[in-house]
């Protein structure tokens, strides 16, 4: 069996189409793990996992959480609310301190752009970034894509459209490096003032009308909009963002062909996404969090493994 | 690298006849009973042995194969870490007598984590292993086959190698391999 060829996972940009598979290949064993009577295995019996998380986080914390636990780690958790962080405490002392009690593994999500990068060149333990501001979220890129390939075989040749505020969307990012290292097509669409001005350096399409990139595309992966940051006023209302890029269940009816839906979650119903179309036969997006369990054990796993004991 | 055969397919072909008899002595028309091959290298073998019995009984033994890699002590020991094979056991094992089949019984390393890996699936009623090749003195664990096809006395410096026909090879054959030591 081949090895990742990185120590940590801090984004999708790093990791080799090789490194994808594996992670794949990986997470298919502990998918079946997950479906077996007794949904645990051994593996990380003897290492200690830390989640440091430096902003809010619900599913992507239980996610690894549970990871974690299924391949039997000792897990602790920190979050910034309410610690010495409050008190002025620097980033690199907060991690330094955890790993004083001897922590073989962080799982850390911060409000920082690169702020997984910065301790990866400071701290010997392996890290995997679950989020760092409005840059990258490479496990929930690899669930997605992990989703897809569930669903169509193979993620290669495929056409996804990703839908939404694409501007503060570190799972857009991600999404775009790990479904282009695959051979997949992407198109982002978004109001003009939710696209990156720079976004098509990046090769992917771009376009304004919803209805025109769901007849174009096979998957769309809808984006949370995300309502604490609309007193920039990017679009006049929340209204008129769901009558030009709300996605419903008539909209899908009226395409003459099979489409899926995904989400990262959390939904804001009746806007990115109507209930209708959120609950249909379209939608995957409990196979998402399903498989996210899947791939953070395989991540986990993995970048155990380059530690030889 | 020098390879000595120590069973070749006739060979091999009657050590399975054999161990099949065994087998239906102690477990009848196998309505209790299963059989588990450990992944890989026990899958072929448990394979080989459904076959010959249900030419022999008339009727098909539940069969399924077991992977054991999460369940292994030499994780972050090994230079290159294990590929995990697929489970499939499409049976309840609780209270069944379960056999568990590989092609070679060494340290009993990977026994001890097939019976690991085999209890997420009920506790059976008991557990027998068979084993086409028991390399005899070398055991790290107490962990003994109950149905041998051959004992062989070994060094640690050797390894054994089964060979299945279809697998890039014309014929069974099993091999004893002798590293040359520089």
């Amino acid at each position: 069996m081949q090895e990742l060829s990185v120590r940590h996972l801090l984004g999708i940009k790093d990791i080799t189409k090789q490194d994808i598979q594996l992670i794949f290949e990986t997470a298919d064993n502990f998918k079946d793990v997950l479906n077996r009577p007794i949904k645990k295995v051994p593996s990380l019996r003897d290492i200690t996992i830390a989640n440091v998380f430096f902003e809010n986080s619900t599913r992507t914390r239980l996610s690894f959480e549970l990871a974690e636990k299924r391949l039997s780690a000792d897990v602790i958790n920190f979050s910034s609310s309410g610690s010495s962080v409050k008190k002025g405490e620097t980033l690199l002392d907060t991690v330094n301190n955890i790993l004083a009690m001897k922590v073989d593994m962080i799982v850390m999500r911060h409000s920082s752009p690169g702020a997984p990068h910065f301790l990866s060149r400071h701290i010997k333990a392996n890290i995997v970034n679950a989020g760092d501001g409005t840059h990258e979220h490479p496990t929930q890129a690899l669930l997605d894509s992990f989703s897809i390939r569930e669903k169509y075989g193979e993620v290669a040749g495929k056409k996804i459209v990703i839908v939404g505020d694409i501007l503060h969307s570190r799972v857009a990012l991600s999404n775009i490096f790990a479904l282009q290292k695959q051979g997949a097509e992407v198109m982002v669409c978004g109001p003009s003032t939710l696209l990156p001005k720079y976004i098509k350096e990046l090769g992917v399409k771009v376009e304004l009308d919803i209805n025109k990139a769901l007849a174009w595309c096979d998957v769309a992966n809808v984006l949370r909009i995300q309502l604490e940051r609309q007193q920039m006023k990017y679009f006049p209302s929340l209204r008129e963002y769901t009558l030009y890029y709300g996605i419903n269940k008539k909209m899908l009816d009226k395409l003459d062909k099979q489409i899926t839906i995904m989400h990262p979650g959390p939904i804001n119903r009746g806007v990115e996404l109507s209930s209708d179309a959120a609950d249909s036969h379209h939608s995957i997006i409990l196979n998402q969090v399903e498989n996210g369990v899947a791939i953070r054990m395989a991540v986990l796993y993995l970048l155990a493994s380059k530690n030889k004991i | 690298m020098q390879k000595r055969l120590i069973v070749n397919h006739q060979l091999l072909d009657i050590m399975v006849l054999r161990l099949c008899h065994q087998l239906i002595e102690n477990h009848g028309n196998f309505s209790d009973s299963v059989i588990l091959g450990l992944q890989p290298r026990g899958r072929q073998v448990a394979q080989r042995i459904q076959a010959k019995l249900t030419s022999i009984l008339g009727t098909s033994v539940p069969t399924g194969y077991l992977d054991t890699t999460f369940h292994r002590d030499d994780f972050r020991r090994r230079e290159t870490p294990l590929a995990a094979n697929a489970t499939r056991i499409d049976f309840l094992i609780e209270g069944k007598k379960v056999i568990l089949v590989d092609d070679v019984l060494y340290t009993g390393r990977s026994v001890r984590a097939a019976l690991d890996a085999m209890i997420a699936y009920g506790r059976p009623a008991n557990v027998e292993l068979l084993v086409l090749i028991d390399r005899l003195y070398s055991r790290h664990l107490p962990i003994e086959p109950t149905y041998v096809g051959k004992s062989v006395n070994s060094l640690q410096s050797q390894r054994v190698l089964v060979e299945w026909q279809g697998q890039e090879v014309e014929e069974d054959n099993i091999w004893l391999i002798t590293k040359n030591e520089d």
